[in-house]
């Protein structure tokens, strides 16, 4: 049997759970034997772990193309029989699967091989061994839940693995829980951890009430059963409090609004972690469950329009924030957000094509260029590390937060013409800013324009998300080259930035890989007669696509929006470079509004003053005034150990005392003086015992007698 | 008024007033002789009663033996009055006044019955020891034997309770 | 010469039985209560016999004997009980023997 036998024997899909043990055994080997190995072995299992996924994934891709996208479920395990629910571990392997399982494993693949070398400098930095190692195992980790997450054949399954990527996410964002970003001694990422997964909590929520709902409703979690059971009997008010309740979910873990607040945060998290996590796979969870979920949406209009217009306004809104940030890794997160809306608003306007499209389009070159601005990060900190050692002063790595001044290597502010001393950096980052912003023929260019277009042709039942989005287009395109022109053009603006560095092959040519991806990524799905790759590849699992032409109009107007806008950026940050400490330009003139975008709308605020100060009251209130004061000190301490105490007393004076005692007193009282009565008669005189047995010879003769 | 009957009368007197000096003497000599004029008195009426073997017997173990004991400890003893006690003040009245009570009981019971039977003049060979002798050793054997070990055990009983121990002061 | 009625005997016996009562209740000395108890013994024993005599019956006179027989061992160990508390105790007063009281 040859290799293409095999594939359309459908031999290949038993392998279907080894997506999940690779990075399983992946992380066990770095559990078990990681102390002992180096730190290039741990990031080599771990890599190879993904990479074998990643293969596995190729295979099942090339056998499903084989058996013409038929859907494959492959059994492995029996999980709960309960009565109606009958659920098992069963791996689904259709056309949107393995998109999603290619995307996970494969940049996943790309960014475990890039954090052996970043993660390389951030513990050298830190001189901990063992984090290396742990950074590792929860990737693969990471990995194997996000496997499970996009294989699962039910809801319930989804669900695992929606809840696993949340706790690895948590444990990434965490990593450096005693450090924060600048290598202070701080809980700050800790607590940023703790935000995501709170916020995740409230999304997870809305999902669960979905998952049971839908329980309530079909009678089962089983995708299929599912879907067949609303296509047969579409209950509109049922599957739209279905539908929405997921769409809490979906804007939990796809960062939308409202619930988005988590993902600039998680920018805490080492950026091989921002990368995957918050920008590539786990983010597009969301979407993906909203495109799984198809058949639902499908059914009630209503559903669709509120995903449409959350995802569009969530794009726009987050592109305005990102116009306003100096770090470069909250620019690229923000605009993670905003691409996410991008995502989001596709899928709910029906284009799931486009929004798998951009899913794919935009996991390669987001993490292209959150890959590209650690690299940039690392060449700060190589800089500013080589300046503390050029000058002698000390030795240690803790040297230069000695005299107060905290240097931030993430700061764009700090930087500029970085182009001179990282020059591949600068390429790579490149090729992801023109992908990003939509520049003909990046992958971004094709996937946005099917957005848009999508949005476009569907106006008249999604009105208004076209024009959300188009301008939120025209924002991404400005913040990426003001990002542009900030870091890699204009003058030095410290001395840090002149004696950056470039970054090593470990982590440059896995970059190059993704800026390929980035630049040829459109080919998924050009919009040309007999290139709807991506378009016909999906229709076996979510039914026919209308293949979409190029629009002149719609792509004409959005490449000139970008266009328009990266001028204008090169107008505002390029001509005249901004100098060390000169205010950013887009301050006077906007004013205000630009001090909106510069603090993030004061979102965090205002959910610190609506929700989090008055829970904290709350629960200052019920801690203190509630519990302590009212139960502890009043209830318990004065009511019932009062209570008890008088009760006691009570019990031990007047019923104890009083009355058992002196049952008992009397009764020992009254032996006592019968017996003492009757001792008399035990005298001792003999001649008294005689005298009672003739009394009784005399008794009983009378008796006779006279009976 | 037969001749037995003053005869009965005469004797029965006697016992009476020497069963009564026995109890009413202060000295314990006299009441010990009293005692034994009791027992003769016995003895003659179990003559009269054609029981000679059982007067004999009367006369030799109990005037006898038992009263010789009795005189022998009294002697031993010593045979002063006890000092005047009070120790039980109604002891004396209670028992005097049950003992009457007891008395005229007994006298009513034998008054309402009739009697039992008529002892005329003993037949000659009444009582005749051979014939006791071979009623004790053919129908009375084992009682007989059981006295006999009783005896011995009264006999060892006495010697033990009054020896004196080796070392033990008089 | 007539016979005389066996309730004579019988009510002699009586009156014997009863001084002898009297005096093992009223009397402190030990020898003399033993004495009454002999007495009684005795006016038992004349009770026997008489109406063995009255049934011409020769079962009453064994049982006198071993009456007497009873009667001379309970002496033997009552003179010897006697002897011994007088030793420890100097005295035959039974009120004095009362260290068996409650």
């Amino acid at each position: 049997m040859n290799f293409s036998e095999a594939a359309t024997s459908g031999l290949f899909f038993h392998l279907a759970p080894w997506l999940v043990f690779f990075p399983v055994i992946g992380l066990l080997i770095n559990m078990i034997f990681g102390g002992k190995m180096s730190e290039k072995a741990v990031g080599t299992v771990a890599s190879l772990a993904s990479g074998a996924a990643f293969v596995v994934s190729v295979l099942l891709a090339y056998s499903l193309n084989a058996v013409h996208g038929e859907l494959q479920t492959v059994p492995f395990a029996e999980w709960i029989h309960i009565g109606q629910l009958q659920l098992d571990w069963t791996f689904r392997v259709d056309s949107l699967s393995t998109v999603m399982m290619l995307v996970v494993s494969g940049v996943g693949t790309l960014i475990h091989i890039y954090a052996i070398g970043y993660m390389h400098e951030d513990v050298r930095f830190h001189d901990e061994v063992k984090r290396f190692r742990r950074f590792f195992v929860f990737l693969n980790l990471f990995i194997a839940m996000m496997m499970i997450l996009v294989s699962g054949d039910s809801y319930l399954m989804l669900f695992v693995g929606w809840e696993g990527v949340g706790l690895c996410s948590f444990l990434l964002i965490g990593f450096w829980y005693d450090f924060d970003t600048l290598g202070r001694k701080s809980t700050a990422n800790a607590e940023a951890g703790k935000k995501a997964f709170i916020a995740n909590r409230v999304g997870d929520f809305g999902f669960l009430l979905a998952i049971f709902t839908t329980f309530w409703h079909f009678g089962t979690l089983q995708f299929d059963g599912v879907f067949e059971a609303a296509a047969a009997h579409p209950d509109p008010y049922v599957i739209s409090a279905i539908t929405l309740f997921m769409l809490i979910g979906v804007t939990g873990k796809s960062a939308q609004v409202p619930l988005y607040v988590w993902l600039p945060d998680a920018m805490a998290g080492p950026t091989p972690v921002s990368a995957l996590i918050h920008a590539a796979t786990m983010v597009t969870a969301g979407v993906y469950l909203v495109v799984r979920s198809a058949p639902l949406y499908s059914v009630v209009h209503s559903a669709s329009y509120i995903v449409a217009m959350i995802g569009a306004v969530t794009a726009l809104f987050a592109a305005t924030i990102a116009v306003g940030q100096y770090d470069i890794k909250k620019v690229l997160a923000y605009s993670t957000i905003s691409q996410l809306g991008f995502m989001v608003a596709a899928v709910g306007t029906g284009a799931y094509v486009a929004g798998i499209f951009h899913l794919a389009a935009h996991a390669f070159f987001k993490a292209l260029l959150f890959l590209s601005a650690g690299s940039v990060i690392l060449g700060m900190e190589r800089g500013h590390h080589h300046l503390a050692h050029g000058h002698g002063d000390h030795a240690d790595a803790d040297a230069h937060h000695e005299d107060g001044e905290v240097f931030d290597p993430g700061d764009m502010r700090n930087m500029g013409n970085l182009r001179k001393q990282m020059p591949v950096t600068f390429w790579l980052y490149l090729a992801g800013t023109l992908a990003l912003a939509g520049i003909f023929p990046f992958a971004g260019f094709w996937s946005k324009d099917e957005i848009l277009l999508d949005a476009k042709l569907h106006a008249e039942h999604f009105p208004g998300v076209y024009w959300l989005l188009a301008i939120a287009a025209f924002l991404t395109a400005f913040y990426m080259g003001r990002q542009i022109w900030m870091v890699f053009y204009g003058k030095e603006r410290t001395e840090v930035a002149k004696h950056a560095q470039e970054s090593p092959p470990i982590m440059t040519v896995p970059l190059m890989f993704l800026a390929f991806l980035a630049v040829f990524g459109g080919a998924l799905n050009l919009p040309f007669e007999g290139f709807h790759n991506l378009g016909h590849w999906l229709e076996y699992t979510i039914g026919h696509v209308e293949d979409l032409p190029l629009n002149l109009g719609v792509a004409g107007v959005s490449t000139l929006l970008a266009l328009l806008a990266i001028f204008l950026s090169w107008l505002i940050y390029g001509k005249n470079p901004i100098k060390a400490g000169q205010p950013d330009p887009l301050k006077k003139a906007l004013g205000p509004i630009f001090t909106g975008m510069e603090n993030k709308w004061f979102v965090d605020e205002g959910y610190k003053a609506v929700v989090l100060d008055p829970f904290q009251k709350l629960a200052k209130f019920l801690s203190i005034t509630l519990d302590w004061n009212f139960w502890h000190d009043w209830f318990h301490e004065s009511v019932i150990y009062g209570f008890f105490k008088w009760l006691a007393a009570f019990l031990s004076d007047p019923v104890d005392m009083g009355i058992i005692n002196a049952v008992a007193d009397w009764l020992a009282d009254l032996t006592k003086r019968s017996s003492e009565s009757l001792r008399r008669l035990q005298n001792g005189f003999v001649r008294s015992y005689a005298l009672s047995v003739l009394l009784g010879v005399v008794a009983i003769l009378g008796y006779l007698l006279f009976k | 008024m037969t001749v037995n009957l003053v005869l009965f009368l005469i004797l029965a007197t006697v016992a009476v007033i020497s069963a009564l000096g026995m109890l009413l003497s202060r000295n314990t000599v006299y009441s010990a002789l009293f005692l034994v004029l009791n027992f003769a008195t016995v003895a003659v009426f179990y003559l009269l009663l054609g029981a000679p073997f059982i007067a004999i017997t009367q006369v030799t173990v109990y005037a006898g033996a038992i009263m010789v004991l009795f005189i022998f400890v009294i002697m031993l003893l010593g045979a002063d009055p006890l000092p005047e006690g009070n120790t039980l003040p109604w002891q004396k009245w209670l028992a005097v006044g049950l003992a009457v009570i007891l008395a005229v009981e007994g006298t009513f019971l034998i008054s309402t019955q009739k009697a039992a039977g008529i002892i005329s003049s003993p037949a000659a060979d009444a009582g005749n020891p051979k014939l006791i002798g071979q009623l004790l050793f053919s129908e009375y054997v084992l009682p007989f034997e059981a006295t006999s070990i009783l005896l011995l055990v009264a006999m060892v009983g006495a010697i033990v309770l009054t020896s004196r121990k080796k070392g033990e002061e008089r | 010469m007539d016979g005389i009625s066996v309730n004579y005997y019988v009510g002699l016996s009586t009156i014997l039985f009863v001084i002898g009562a009297t005096g093992v209740l009223i009397r402190r000395n030990a020898l003399i209560i033993f004495m009454s108890v002999e007495l009684m013994l005795n006016a038992g024993n004349l009770a026997f016999v008489a109406f063995a005599s009255a049934h011409d019956l020769l079962n009453g006179q064994v049982f006198v004997f071993f009456i007497m027989t009873v009667a001379a061992a309970e002496v033997a160990v009552g003179l010897a009980l006697i002897v011994a508390i007088f030793r420890s105790k100097k005295s035959i007063n039974v009120d004095e023997i009362n260290v068996l009281k409650g």
